[in-house]
């Protein structure tokens, strides 16, 4: 594949879109894993919100 | 099932578990083949092979906007029915459209350079694309930095639905007035003006950025929804603990 003489501008445009998607999956995905593990931590100590009290 | 019952946090959490390993999968084929019909596709007679930035650029500036009209669809679910998903929907959807948002000025930018001769012009179109991306990040502000969550997604809604205004500006600019950037090329009265040659992966790459896109504002709500579960165990934690303290 030739990029031509505007090979720069065109890699430097698909590496900065990869590394933007990249950031905002990994964010995603690490915030996900965070509040999972809050959510256990408060659980295990028992602590739990009241719509799920009544429903036990 | 009523449509109602869909409205529901926990019905959220089990619809968005199941759909995201499907989303994630048809997400990463349409890349792949999108991706490859874009580096394989010919050159423009004018532009030479940077025209194949387009398959970046296009998408994220479709989905940049998207992400307001979402924002702003659901600013209406906060404000008229003070609907607690409505607001979840728009906090997760703000910095996935503030990321594609980002990527459109990038990489118009460094498209720019080699077919204007320059990485920024103060014209319409470029302007209300870089106000849009300071919208975003007025709205991301007010969410996480208001002290009470209620307040900061009412003042969040406000700016939203205000913000829509800019929509239609960023839309028709390149007709209202004289502009660098080109006119529309892909949806206009007549059928577009690109070449199938370009625009089927043009296309592909557009749908496979939507799933994207979706995709991470399903999970993104996901979040919310576990975060806000996290704030109401603490509060009432903190509600037995004065208690116990009094």
């Amino acid at each position: 594949m030739n990029l031509g003489p505007h090979a720069d501008f065109i890699v430097a445009a698909y590496v900065v879109t990869i590394f933007v998607i990249a950031a905002l999956v990994a964010w995603v995905m690490l915030d996900y894993s965070a509040q999972r593990r809050i959510l256990g931590d408060l659980e295990e100590h028992r602590i739990t919100r009241r719509s799920q009290r009544k429903g036990q | 099932m009523p449509v109602i019952d869909l409205a529901n946090p926990s019905r959220v959490l089990v619809i968005v578990n199941r759909l995201l390993p499907w989303l994630v999968a048809v997400t990463i084929i349409l890349f792949a083949i999108g991706l490859f019909r874009a580096l394989n596709a010919p050159d423009d007679y004018q532009q030479g092979a940077t025209v194949k930035i387009m398959f970046l650029h296009v998408p994220a500036a479709w989905l940049g906007m998207l992400g307001w009209v979402i924002m702003s669809i659901s600013a209406l679910g906060t404000l008229v029915w003070r609907h607690p998903l409505a607001d979840v929907a728009g906090k997760a959807a703000a910095p996935i459209g503030a990321a594609f948002t980002f990527i459109c000025l990038l990489t118009g930018s460094l498209w720019g350079r080699p077919t204007w001769g320059t990485y920024w012009v103060w014209d319409a179109r470029l302007t209300s694309m870089l106000i849009l991306l300071l919208l975003y990040l007025g709205v991301i502000a007010l969410y996480w930095t208001a002290e009470e969550p209620g307040r900061g997604a009412r003042a969040a809604a406000i700016l939203s639905l205000v913000g829509a205004i800019n929509l239609p500006i960023i839309k028709f600019s390149v007709d209202w007035w004289n502009t660098l950037h080109q006119p529309a090329s892909v949806f206009r009265i007549g059928g577009s003006k690109i070449d199938p040659a370009l625009l089927t992966p043009l296309l592909i790459m557009a749908l496979a950025f939507t799933l994207l896109f979706v995709t991470l504002h399903l999970a993104s709500m996901r979040n919310e929804i576990l975060r806000r579960r996290v704030r109401s165990i603490r509060l009432l934690q903190a509600q037995k603990f004065a208690e116990v303290s009094a």
